[in-house]
């Protein structure tokens, strides 16, 4: 849910990245976190096993600037993308503003791509949320892996609702901030309704 | 959809502050945050040095998260209050509704002291977010935001 504070003047939303195990969803927050100068970021937090893998959420705040005389902060989320943390991914999932869902572009990663887009749905819906009406994008990571599924292929088994779609390689940055943007753009489009 | 946003107007947000100054005095506190349970700081009072409350508020958030969920696995439908003991700084988690109130204290102050000021303290807090809760809901059917005639422009230069 969005926060605004009209005594600070600040807009506070948050945005969470989704997906399958190892599709590169922390990739992105860290590519973020390097990329961003430190005046506009606060620290990394990941909540992460000895092998790295996410237990709980990493989590960045990020300062965009101002609009309208309020200070924009996007708290970015990742959620765990092993099949056994569902706990986890509903609880994170909490006040959701916006989605990023990041596909694994490899074949063989596709059925958990549609496995975990399948429980992203079920889970905003427990939370009250719908898919079809949330600020969304789809970003198809690891386009530079020699397996790699053609886009269009993609996109159509994974597309829900004609929403931007991104071909990324996140540990680059490649696609990495314009997903961003582009969620971050429907997020503050949403808050003209309110 | 996303639900309505949370707006918090400069009275309230005051209102929250005096409650929250006092409450840091009374509890002989470090510090007292208080923070909705999307992990967003609503107000604190204290001494924070550098401490980065942005990640603060957001790992308090997740930590009733995961409690409350634990609690409904035993039969409970949440934990009201959670307790951290540390060595020399230790911190209590009041849920009240939708935010908790976070105390952080230390050898100075002691765990029954926080619990029953703490405990007063949060019906005066409940009173004023409900107030604000109003206040948000009427202020966004009104259409007075700020926000309504944002245009692309205002979003791209964020990015530029």
């Amino acid at each position: 849910m969005t926060f605004i504070n009209y005594a600070s003047r600040e807009i506070n939303c948050k945005i969470v990245y989704y997906g399958p195990g190892l599709c590169g969803k922390t990739t992105n927050l860290q590519y973020i976190y390097d990329a961003t100068a430190p005046q506009a970021k606060g620290k990394l937090i990941s909540l992460a096993t000895e092998t790295d893998r996410t237990l709980f959420f990493d989590f960045m705040p990020l300062e965009l600037g101002t609009v309208r005389g309020f200070k924009t902060r996007f708290h970015l989320y990742t959620v765990p993308g092993q099949v056994y943390y569902d706990a986890s991914r509903k609880l994170i999932l909490k006040g959701v503003d916006g989605v990023v869902f990041v596909a694994d572009s490899q074949e063989e990663r596709m059925d958990a791509n549609v496995e975990s887009l399948y429980n992203l749905e079920e889970n905003l819906q427990t939370q009250g949320y719908d898919l079809m009406q949330l600020p969304y994008v789809l970003q198809l990571n690891k386009r530079d892996l020699p397996g790699a599924v053609p886009v269009e292929d993609l996109t159509y088994e994974l597309q829900k609702k004609g929403e931007p779609v991104f071909e990324a390689v996140a540990t680059t940055g490649t696609g990495v901030f314009d997903t961003l943007k582009a969620v971050a753009k429907q997020v503050l489009t949403e808050l003209r309704k309110t | 959809m996303a639900h309505s946003p949370f707006i918090l107007q400069e009275q309230e947000f005051q209102k929250l502050k005096t409650v929250l100054a006092r409450l840091c005095v009374e509890c002989v506190a470090r510090v007292v945050f208080l923070v909705d349970r999307d992990g967003q700081t609503i107000a604190f009072n204290g001494e924070i040095g550098d401490m980065d409350t942005t990640s603060f508020a957001s790992l308090a958030a997740g930590n009733v998260a995961a409690t409350n969920s634990m609690a409904k696995l035993i039969g409970e439908d949440g934990f009201p209050a959670v307790f951290h003991e540390g060595e020399r700084e230790s911190i209590f988690i009041s849920v009240i509704g939708r935010s908790l109130l976070v105390v952080v204290f230390d050898e100075r102050s002691t765990l029954g002291l926080v619990k029953l000021r703490t405990k007063r303290a949060s019906y005066e807090v409940a009173a004023i977010l409900e107030e604000a809760s109003k206040q948000s809901q009427a202020f966004a059917a009104n259409s007075a935001s700020a926000f309504a005639d944002i245009t692309d422009e205002d979003i791209d230069s964020l990015f530029s």
